[in-house]
């Protein structure tokens, strides 16, 4: 695109000193911009679902073409929710803004948009809900001026649009939550807006038509089942190439161990195709030497849930599938790739919305052993876990030597990091694969860690602007661990940000790769019956391999 | 802008001098008497309202913000406090949160450098903890400290409390740290809201209100001890009729008295409908509230309800054909 802006351009726009001007007011400034919006969603997708008000809309166009009772919808709304929601309510009366989550959001620090800001994203909700829902909120609207004193708006078209762009300008990184000394949410806050949203069918394309795929072909990207069929067995060609091994998997076997869910983008797009081939090596592997018999589905063939991402509802009738596909196969529990929403969801949403999974067993790994007790109710295990604990009882075979080129940082995923805590499990996992391993500053990992910029749906590449200034915190520490150490592979668990930390790096840090646990896994793996690998699963010469010139 | 923190601090004083020349007008009954004890039923009503508001509400999903490492296999050393799966774990990070502001103490600050490295660094911001903690506890004794005007004889812990907090024996009356330490940091909260640009543009009216009634509780309560020297016995007899509900308006209690007493029931009144509401809220903040075990034991959401989902079945039927073809199992062959 010629107009997409230069880094250094979009350096020069930063500054974190906020204008004087009052927030209250929907200004020009905060009119939606190129750049920084993803395109309204296709009626089509919409109706899939049957969800609310499927049409064509721009939004930057002045008529949203909304029902005639909008505001009667989201008021409705925000009062249900309001019962529906202990979170909501109580962070909708308890913010003091304190100002500490300020400048932990990744949107701020790479925009300096005033409104950005947590605080400020939460106030656009709260600024409604005090004037319509608090008895103070009644009494100020009667007095002139005091609708402004106490910050409260009226639910005005305006406001709906920056309610609009903002709730679509924030990833549900759940960072702000860390330091706030409420532990207010803002995904959840953000959950709740684009909920309301959706009740007026205000969604963005690049939810709304992977949530749509999802429920009918099985996956986010509409890949049906032939197709996802073939798309593995190309891999598996080419994992053959590589190591003479055939790894052909298994699909919708009856009976089954362990059914395996994954994100669709791992099948889709480099480089999480890689990781994908990794699983097949592990999988093959474990059959071979200890005959763990799992099977992929392309019914539940989408580990990832943009219906987390649209409403509670939505992101349940999606999920169902897993529970439902491994009733139907009677396998004994259920294994989850790399992902990162996927887990949050799995993690925080599954039992509670599908279950109980009493058709499942408490997931043992056969081969150690190991009772996942931290899974019993769910009966999902997180590959990274599943793989830590074949590694910890030494029953993996493994060449790190393979991976001697890639010098490793790991970047936490926002959902996994701080919407369920598996932190160690992935390091511990690299540091057995590969023998160089550095982590980035301490402010920017773990709990701490920042966002890809592009989580929650917004990984478009019309909104190429916002992603890019978002993901300015990840990519400066990247930079700075890739000019101290030499850095140059950046270890993920998350399908998104294998989509999007590519163009992050391209954009900002040119020269790291992005890749995925279990690509170095199915590097490093040591097949039964292999041949001697001379290629990497990129199909470039491993460490030593390489043509003299 | 400017209104946001100008009104506000003339309604603390328009506050104080009403009740100051009020009480001069012969109406110590009203601000002495009437008011003191409608603030408190509203304070302790609206409190209840409040809270079982929020409790009335459904906690449909676990969704703590986990801060540290899951418990997972056993070798793992998991962070049991940050990222609790027991009720213990719970409660200390509960614990931790509402009297050390655990979460505040993370705080950073991020500053941005135009050069050639183009960094964004951290700094650890440990100002707004120090104050915000400051603030507090100076705040709570300050409030036990009163307990002296509602028993009699005067509780011993009251008597000690009163010790600790005049440690430093300086002075006749002997100085409070309390005393020091609110002001103080009142002022420096009032400051970041005044100073810092990021702080100030989400500052709303309601953020400096209780900041300003707050110091002009601070102030009128040093000078009644410190330099006008008021009466105190009158009062105590007034504080005490207050307590036993058997009112009365002693002679020789200051109008300063009075105006202080407002101001403080005009805080009472006004606590339950506003911000400072975070006193109870944080006791029930499900993201903090929760422990982080619900892959391994179900929560239950009380609202469930069934949805229309797109079956296998429905699934088969649409690509059976192409299944067939690509040899894909299938439940029915045609």
């Amino acid at each position: 695109m010629a107009d997409e802006l230069t880094p250094d351009e979009l350096l020069d726009k930063i500054d974190y000193g906020t204008d004087s001007g009052n927030w209250l007011d929907t200004t020009k400034s905060v009119q939606i911009r190129p750049g920084m919006y993803c395109y309204a969603a296709k009626p089509e997708s919409v109706e899939t679902l049957g969800l609310p008000n499927a049409r064509s809309w721009n939004p930057t166009e002045e008529d949203w073409k909304l029902p005639d009772n909008w505001q009667q919808i989201i008021h409705d709304g925000i009062k249900e929710r309001l019962e529906k929601f202990r979170t909501f309510k109580i962070f909708m009366d308890v913010c003091v803004r304190c100002g500490a989550c300020a400048d932990k959001c990744h949107f701020f620090l790479g925009t300096g948009d005033p409104k950005n800001m947590p605080v400020l994203r939460a106030e656009l909700l709260r600024s409604v809900y005090r004037n319509d829902f608090t008895t103070a909120g009644k009494i100020l609207q009667k007095i002139p001026g005091g609708q402004r004193l106490g910050g409260n708006r009226p639910l005005t078209l305006d406001v709906l649009k920056e309610m609009w762009y903002y709730f679509f300008q924030c990833t549900e990184c759940r960072r702000c939550s860390v330091f706030c000394p409420y532990g207010i949410d803002t995904a959840e806050i953000t959950i709740m807006g684009r909920e309301l949203l959706n009740l007026l069918g205000l969604n963005i394309d690049w939810i709304a038509t992977p949530v749509s795929n999802c429920y009918t072909t099985g996956n986010h990207l509409g890949i049906q089942p032939h197709a996802f069929k073939d798309m593995l067995e190309f891999f598996v060609e080419d994992i053959e190439d590589i190591t003479g091994v055939d790894c052909t998997p298994q699909f919708q076997k009856k009976g089954a161990d362990i059914l395996f869910v994954t994100p669709s983008g791992d099948v889709f797009a480099d480089p999480g195709t890689y990781t994908c081939q990794g699983y097949l090596i592990l999988f093959q592997y474990l059959k071979e030497k200890y005959g763990l018999d799992v099977t992929w589905s392309t019914y539940a063939s989408e580990g990832g849930n943009f219906g987390f991402f649209t409403s509670h509802e939505t992101m349940k009738r999606l999920n169902a599938k897993m529970y439902y596909e491994a009733k139907r196969l009677g396998v004994k529990w259920i294994l989850g790739g790399e992902c990162g929403h996927m887990w949050r969801v799995i993690n925080q949403y599954m039992d509670t919305m599908n279950g109980p999974a009493d058709f499942l067993e408490v997931p043992v790994n056969p081969i150690t052993g190991t009772k996942f007790e931290n899974a019993k109710s769910t009966k999902m295990v997180h590959i990274a876990e599943f793989t830590a604990d074949l590694i910890k009882h030494g029953k993996l075979e493994l060449d790190k030597s393979r991976n001697a080129n890639r010098i490793v940082t790991f970047h936490d995923s926002c959902n996994p990091a701080r919407g369920m805590g598996i932190l160690d499990e992935p390091r511990y996992v690299i540091q057995n694969v590969c023998d160089h391993f550095y982590e980035m500053p301490p402010n920017t990992i773990r709990e701490q860690t920042f966002c890809c910029g592009s989580g929650a749906g917004l990984n478009a590449g019309e909104n190429i602007e916002l992603r890019m200034a978002g993901a300015l915190p990840r990519a400066t520490a990247v930079k700075y661990v890739h000019e101290k150490f030499g850095v140059n592979s950046l270890c993920t668990i998350c399908a998104i940000d294998r989509a999007a930390l590519p163009t992050m790096c391209e954009y900002w840090v040119p020269e790291v790769d992005v890749i995925g646990l279990h690509e170095l896994v199915g590097n490093a793996l040591i097949l039964p019956g292999e041949k001697e690998r001379t290629e990497d699963l990129r199909m470039e010469p491993l460490p030593g391999c390489e043509e003299e010139e | 802008m400017t209104q946001k923190y100008l009104i506000p601090l003339t309604a603390v004083f328009l506050l104080f001098l009403v009740a100051y020349a009020g009480a001069g007008a012969g109406l110590g009954w009203f601000f002495g008497i009437v008011f003191p004890y409608l603030a408190v039923i509203a304070f302790l009503v609206g409190f209840v309202i409040k809270v079982m508001g929020w409790a009335r509400s459904a906690v449909p999903f676990r969704i703590p913000t986990t801060c540290g490492q899951q418990k997972s296999l056993p070798w793992i050393k998991q962070n049991r406090i940050d990222n609790p799966d027991t009720a213990s774990g719970v409660f200390i990070r509960m614990l931790l949160e509402i009297f050390l502001f655990r979460s505040l103490f993370r705080n950073t600050k991020a500053a941005f450098n135009r050069t050639a490295s183009n960094r964004i660094t951290y700094s650890w911001e440990i100002f707004l903890w120090v104050a915000a903690l400051a603030f507090h506890y100076a705040f709570l004794v300050v409030l036990l400290r009163h307990f002296r005007f509602f028993t009699s004889p005067v509780s011993s812990w009251v008597q000690f409390l009163e010790a600790l907090d005049g440690i430093v024996q300086l002075g006749l009356p002997g100085l409070f740290l309390s005393g020091v330490v609110l002001p103080a940091a009142v002022l420096f909260l009032l400051a970041r809201r005044l100073f810092d640009q990021k702080v100030r543009y989400i500052s709303q009216a309601s953020d400096y209100f209780p900041l300003f009634l707050i110091l002009g509780i601070a102030l009128t309560g040093i000078f009644m001890r410190y330099f006008t020297k008021v009466d105190i016995t009158a009062i105590k007899e007034m504080t005490m009729g207050l307590v036993t509900l058997s009112p009365t308006i002693p002679d020789g209690v200051a109008n300063l008295f009075y105006a202080h007493l407002f101001l403080v029931s005009i805080l009472f009144a006004y606590f339950p409908a506003s911000k400072l509401m975070h006193l109870g809220g944080v006791f029930l903040s499900p993201t903090r509230n929760m422990a982080n075990n619900t892959r391994a034991k179900r929560h239950v959401n009380p609202w469930n309800y069934d949805v229309p989902i797109h079956t296998y079945e429905q699934y088969e039927d649409h690509f059976r054909d192409k299944m067939i073809e690509a040899g894909l199992p299938v439940e029915k062959k045609e």
